[in-house]
């Protein structure tokens, strides 16, 4: 394998014989090409499709309520179920060792927000501190809501990028007062969310703070609450589906709503929406990978066909060399040998020319749904060693039957 | 130099079987050019193949330079073709994307022999047949008399016991026949053993022995007075 003298026998050959090595070459290079843009693009896909749902953690449940339609235990239909800090207390200490990030919201809608000469409607969102990591907020300047600034009740607000360009254009809003109906907060924060201008036009001040100030007493709007995740999808599917149909009980036992009252206390799960996306993505990433097996499938023939080919075409060549005294063994090396280094080589290349395109091309798609196209190099590179490997065995069996055959016979071949 | 005893050997087509040698014995020695004869049928390339080590005979005793050749794997013969023997082919067989220098080093390769020596040594032999000026050409460049004398400095490259020509002459028109053959005349006159298998009359005259072969036999061995292919070039 590493003597110099074979090499410069076979580097001979391939230079001489410049269309055979350029077609085998480009056989293999396109197939590996056509893999890695495959696997990238359906890598893409699945970035595009996570970042869409990306803007809230896949694992949240959220609980609202409206009106009971059903008549239960005595109480009439028609009733508003209104959430108080309790339940939240309840449902929190109960569930304590599944969830990850919990909050109560307290929201408004449309509340009158001005600074200074500038006035605009936005929601204002009572809030707990996980809730920036419910929302995967980031934040831009300054911090988000903490729990002291709940204790305290006191009246910070944290506002989103746009709002803070709507009031503040480009000065800056840290240590400024608003004032929301009239009252002065005092802005800690920016941040930014990744849902989008939407999500960054509101403001979060504490929990606590919004039910002093809107007369809220103890009520609640929403619990939000994040499951932790487990490693396996399908299990992290069922503990969230259970925990969200046992908060949804809870809550019906506590308000005394009829059990099979669906629109008194809704509970969402988006995890159970998320795995339909993941279902979707895999259902792509089987599609991506089912095509690019067969191309690889294709590859391998067409390496295959070929050095079948190339070995018939040199029958005569091998007769010729065996009678100046070539070994059965040095045939077949040869062959083989060229092979390897051929399909090798094509496949490198063809796989550099393809993550050099992902490199270039991927960052410039501006697609909702394809985001940075990317290949995992060892898939790619085990790629090239299967084309090889099988490249390699199909070129063996010819190549051995050639060195088999007696000289006297190759050499009658024409 | 080739001691040959009782030699056989028939081929099988499905249930026919053919006899082609039906008992062979001749010998020869050091620096003999013999010329085999026979019409087609006769067992003569049959004889040549098996000498040359490209077929084995069924029975019979076959001693090329005191090495009896027998039971050979494919490993042995091979050593054995680059050490003993030089093939020269009617249709020359040079390997067509090669230059003429490269074709002659071919056996030295697989002697293995480092490529400047080789080059240097195959260079003495193209120069030897002159054909120096054409070592960078490929085969498709050359004539088919310049084709013949690169396979015979290809055959006399890896300095054989033996040199085995199987119609030298047959794919070349008279006049570059006989240049030829002064070439393997010249060869001859320095001590090279070779055999010449031809059915052309005139070719055999220009050996010292012709053994004319018929259905599997000898049945005529005798040495000639040569004629020199010079007169007639």
């Amino acid at each position: 394998m590493f003597d110099i003298e074979r090499w410069q026998e076979i580097f001979e050959t391939l230079s001489k014989n410049k269309l055979r090595t350029f077609l085998t070459g480009l056989s293999v290079a396109s197939g590996i090409f056509i893999l890695v843009i495959l696997l990238g693009f359906s890598k893409g896909i699945e970035n595009g499709v996570k970042s869409q749902f990306e803007q809230d953690a896949t694992n949240l449940i959220t609980v609202w309520t409206g009106v009971t339609t059903k008549e239960y235990k005595g109480l009439n239909p028609g009733r508003y179920i209104q959430m108080k800090n309790e339940n939240f207390d309840r449902i929190s200490q109960k569930y304590e060792d599944n969830i990850e990030y919990e909050t109560s919201l307290y929201s408004i809608w449309g509340a009158e927000i001005s600074y200074q000469n500038e006035t605009g409607n936005y929601r204002v969102r009572g809030a707990m501190p996980d809730h920036q990591f419910i929302e995967n907020a980031d934040m831009e300047y300054g911090r988000f809501v903490n729990q002291s600034d709940l204790n305290d009740n006191r009246k910070v607000a944290v506002i989103g990028r746009r709002l803070k360009q709507d009031l503040f254009k480009d000065e800056d809003p840290i240590d400024k007062n608003i004032s929301i109906f009239g009252v002065n907060f005092k802005v800690i924060g920016v941040f930014v969310d990744p849902g989008g201008e939407r999500e960054e036009q509101q403001a979060y001040i504490p929990l606590t703070t919004s039910q002093k100030v809107f007369n809220a007493g103890d009520n609640i709007r929403n619990i939000l609450f994040t499951v932790k995740m487990s490693d396996n999808f399908d299990e992290a599917v069922a503990l969230s589906q259970n925990m969200s149909n046992a908060v949804e009980s809870d809550l019906k036992l506590m308000h005394t709503v009829s059990p099979d009252d669906t629109s008194a206390i809704r509970v969402f799960n988006t995890l159970e929406e998320a795995k339909q996306i993941y279902g979707l993505i895999d259902m792509i990433r089987y599609v991506f990978w089912f095509v690019g097996i067969f191309t690889i499938v294709a590859g391998v023939v067409g390496v295959g066909n070929i050095m079948l080919i190339i070995v018939k075409e040199r029958t005569k060549e091998i007769g010729i060399r065996k009678a100046l005294g070539a070994l059965p063994m040095s045939i077949i090396g040869m062959i083989l040998q060229e092979a390897i280094f051929v399909t090798m080589f094509a496949g490198l290349f063809g796989l550099i020319f393809g993550l050099g395109l992902l490199e270039v091309v991927g960052p410039q798609i501006e697609s909702d749904f394809i985001k940075y196209p990317q290949v995992d190099f060892n898939i790619a590179l085990s790629a090239v060693f299967i084309l090889v490997f099988a490249g390699t065995l199909a070129g063996f069996i010819p190549a051995y039957r050639a060195a088999k055959i007696k000289p006297i016979v190759a050499l009658r071949d024409e | 130099m080739i001691q040959i005893k009782d030699l056989h050997k028939s081929y099988h087509m499905g249930s026919n079987s053919l006899h082609v040698l039906k008992g062979i014995n001749f010998d020869v020695k050091e620096g003999e050019l013999v010329s085999i004869m026979g019409s087609s049928g006769s067992g003569k390339s049959t004889l040549l193949n098996i000498l040359g080590m490209l077929d084995e005979a069924d029975e019979g005793q076959y001693i090329l330079d005191d090495v009896p050749i027998k039971k050979l794997n494919e490993k042995i013969a091979a050593k054995y073709r680059n050490e003993f023997l030089g093939f020269i082919f009617q249709s020359f067989n040079l390997i067509n994307y090669k230059s003429a220098l490269d074709n002659v080093s071919m056996p030295l390769y697989y002697k293995g022999i480092k490529r400047k020596e080789r080059t240097e040594r195959a260079m003495h032999y193209l120069e030897k047949v002159g054909l120096g000026d054409w070592s960078h050409h490929l085969p498709s460049e050359l004539s088919g008399g310049q084709k013949q004398r690169v396979a015979i400095a290809r055959a006399l490259a890896s300095d054989p016991k033996v040199l085995l020509a199987d119609e030298p002459t047959g794919a070349l028109d008279t006049k570059t026949s006989y240049e030829v053959m002064e070439l393997i005349q010249g060869i001859n006159d320095e001590g090279k053993t070779i055999l010449v298998v031809t059915h052309e009359h005139d070719i055999a005259q220009m050996t010292k022995r012709i053994v004319n072969l018929k259905d599997g036999l000898i049945i005529d061995d005798s040495k000639v007075e040569q004629i020199r292919a010079s007169q007639h070039v």
